[in-house]
């Protein structure tokens, strides 16, 4: 029977996604990083995967236009004025 | 019970991450404002049965695809594409993978964003089916867990874990096209011949 607590490329990817996003518990976890330490080609493509989001990550992010925020602001308040208003609560 | 004259100082500060998805989820300023704007008023009116100390952003951004779903896909005559097409894992790895390793001397990511300018990357990740391109938006940009994406859009981790995992590998193929197109992918274009490789 195969050693459990050795990790082949095959399974090393099938787990990437769930690797980087943190979803693995710390036992399975480590054994991945120690695989990733001992196979130079697993690790390159983790960290492909890794550097891709990022990239994917900066490049989408955007500021909320400043009139778009006093809109909100105004509404919130007449809102909240709305809702004080004894008989609409 | 939260108290909602401590609304906006709560989730005034993920406006502008909220507003990043909107565009994203609509694909137009205009709508995505409005929406953003609905989604806000929505949660102000909603806020007193927002359990304080839980997830507000969670909280929010379920909120924001809610509404989306209700108001704007609802408008949306033409029915949305539900499936994808297999893609091999690390599609895009295998194909750039080599030529990033061959840049020396700068970071890695600094040689990827270069690879993909910030239309690009927005328009692969808009043509992406609705349901795969909100999976990813809400793992890959905002961060949020398989439990807390399960939450907000109302479906079994199983699928989210199914939808991100096409949707990404979608999203690759799409990136790859663009890369392609600029003549980007061919190694020995991008490795002058007789340059030594890992010299720094």
């Amino acid at each position: 029977m195969a050693d459990d607590d050795e990790i082949d490329c095959d399974r090393a990817l099938i787990v990437l996604y769930q690797f980087l996003d943190g979803e693995l518990t710390i036992e399975r976890r480590e054994r991945i990083e120690s695989h990733l330490y001992r196979c130079q080609h697993c690790f390159a493509s983790y960290d492909f995967e890794q550097e891709l989001r990022f990239v994917v990550r900066s490049r989408l992010q955007t500021e909320i236009p400043k009139s778009l925020i006093e809109r909100i602001s105004m509404l919130l308040e007449r809102e909240a004025l709305f809702i004080d208003t004894p008989g609409h609560g | 019970m939260a108290d909602q004259s401590e609304f906006a100082a709560q989730a005034m500060p993920y406006s502008s991450a909220l507003y990043a998805a909107a565009l994203r989820m609509t694909r137009n300023v205009a709508e995505a404002e409005d929406l953003v704007q609905e989604t806000y008023l929505r949660a102000f009116r909603g806020f007193g049965g927002f359990q304080a100390g839980t997830n507000l952003k969670a909280w929010l951004y379920r909120i924001l695809t809610n509404t989306y779903i209700n108001i704007y896909r609802a408008k949306k005559r033409r029915p949305e594409q539900t499936d994808l097409e297999d893609v091999e894992d690390l599609y895009l790895y295998r194909r750039l993978g080599g030529l990033e390793a061959a840049a020396a001397g700068r970071s890695a990511e600094d040689e990827l964003l270069d690879f993909f300018t910030e239309a690009e990357v927005v328009t692969a990740v808009e043509e992406l089916p609705e349901q795969f391109r909100i999976a990813v938006l809400l793992a890959d940009v905002e961060g949020f867990s398989y439990k807390e994406i399960a939450e907000i859009l109302d479906i079994p981790i199983g699928t989210v874990m199914s939808r991100l995992h096409r949707g990404r590998k979608a999203l690759q193929k799409k990136l790859y096209g663009f890369a392609s197109a600029r003549g980007l992918v061919d190694p020995v274009a991008a490795v002058p011949a007789g340059e030594p490789v890992h010299q720094r």
